[in-house]
């Protein structure tokens, strides 16, 4: 009984880790984001979308692959390999596995900025392709 | 009883191992799969040498100019496959292991002579990375005569 308490303690303690919807991602950006700048409302859309398309210093943008529609199938910028939509609505398959969401995040990041994304960048992101049908 | 000799060879090919026509490489390995197939084709392990792909692991970070990172365990899983799977033929040049099949000689000899000089800048194709292009089961592993389509566009010299 104690053990189940005390997963339950961690698992409220760390909802990215145990995150299954995208929903749950967003919930956890969100939260993360808030300790990270007290004065942070909410994930923004409008500001997703902006991150998304726009180039930040470098050669590629998050759009160069996944395309201007991420709800539509991309393709890799080099290789020309077809990557599957990211949208949610189009993947059912996006944003429901903690150790795949945080290895692209990781990986794209890196490349698209040259530096790891703050929970706020993840948030506004997963909002904007939740708002695509 | 008289059988065509194309299907004679057919089935004596079928018989072999799937790479011993050095056309058909065996490349179903999950963890190669899932973390190296998602941005390109499953390169066969043996068209590199092992110390060539111990190269290639050593700079996932930096792999030709993009974050292709993994987890430690991951990595080690993958290696062990590539090393185990890897060509017997040495793939360096001036002392230093190749990163790329492509600069292989092997690869150079096997696209010289009929294709056009261009090929690897035509909008199908891309890059000399993009086996799919013209190789339509190099995703199984198939580099057979059999599955080749050049591109709309492009016809041989």
């Amino acid at each position: 009984m104690r053990i189940f308490a005390c997963l339950l303690a961690l698992a409220a303690a760390s909802p990215a880790a145990f995150a299954q919807t995208p929903a749950d991602f967003l919930a956890a950006y969100a939260q993360q984001a808030k300790q990270e700048n007290p004065a942070y409302q909410a994930p923004s859309a409008r500001q997703g979308r902006l991150f998304f398309t726009a180039r930040h210093g470098r050669e590629w943008s998050c759009a160069s692959c996944h395309t201007d529609n991420p709800a539509d199938a991309g393709r890799h910028a080099v290789t020309g390999r077809p990557i599957k939509p990211l949208a949610p609505s189009a993947n059912a398959a996006r944003f429901t596995r903690q150790a795949k969401v945080e290895k692209w995040f990781r990986r794209n990041c890196n490349d698209v900025l040259g530096r790891a994304c703050s929970a706020q960048e993840k948030g506004d992101v997963l909002a904007y392709l939740l708002t695509l049908k | 009883m008289k059988r065509s000799p194309a299907l004679l060879s057919a089935c004596l090919l079928a018989a072999l191992p799937a790479h011993a026509d050095g056309k058909r490489f065996d490349v179903r390995n999950a963890a190669y799969q899932s973390e190296c197939a998602s941005c390109h084709v499953a390169y066969p392990p043996q068209l590199l040498s092992a110390a060539s792909w111990r190269a290639v692991m050593d700079g996932l970070p930096r792999h030709f100019g993009s974050d292709a990172s993994l987890e430690p365990a991951i990595h080690a899983d993958i290696l062990r496959y590539l090393e185990a799977n890897a060509g017997r033929r040495d793939t360096a040049a001036a002392g230093k292991p190749l990163l790329r099949i492509t600069e292989t000689r092997w690869f150079v000899r096997e696209h010289a002579g009929e294709l056009p000089r261009d090929i690897w800048k035509h909008p199908a194709v891309k890059s000399a990375a993009n086996c799919a292009a013209c190789h339509t089961d190099a995703d199984r592993g198939d580099f057979s005569e059999r599955t080749l389509r050049l591109p709309q566009g492009v016809s041989k010299k």
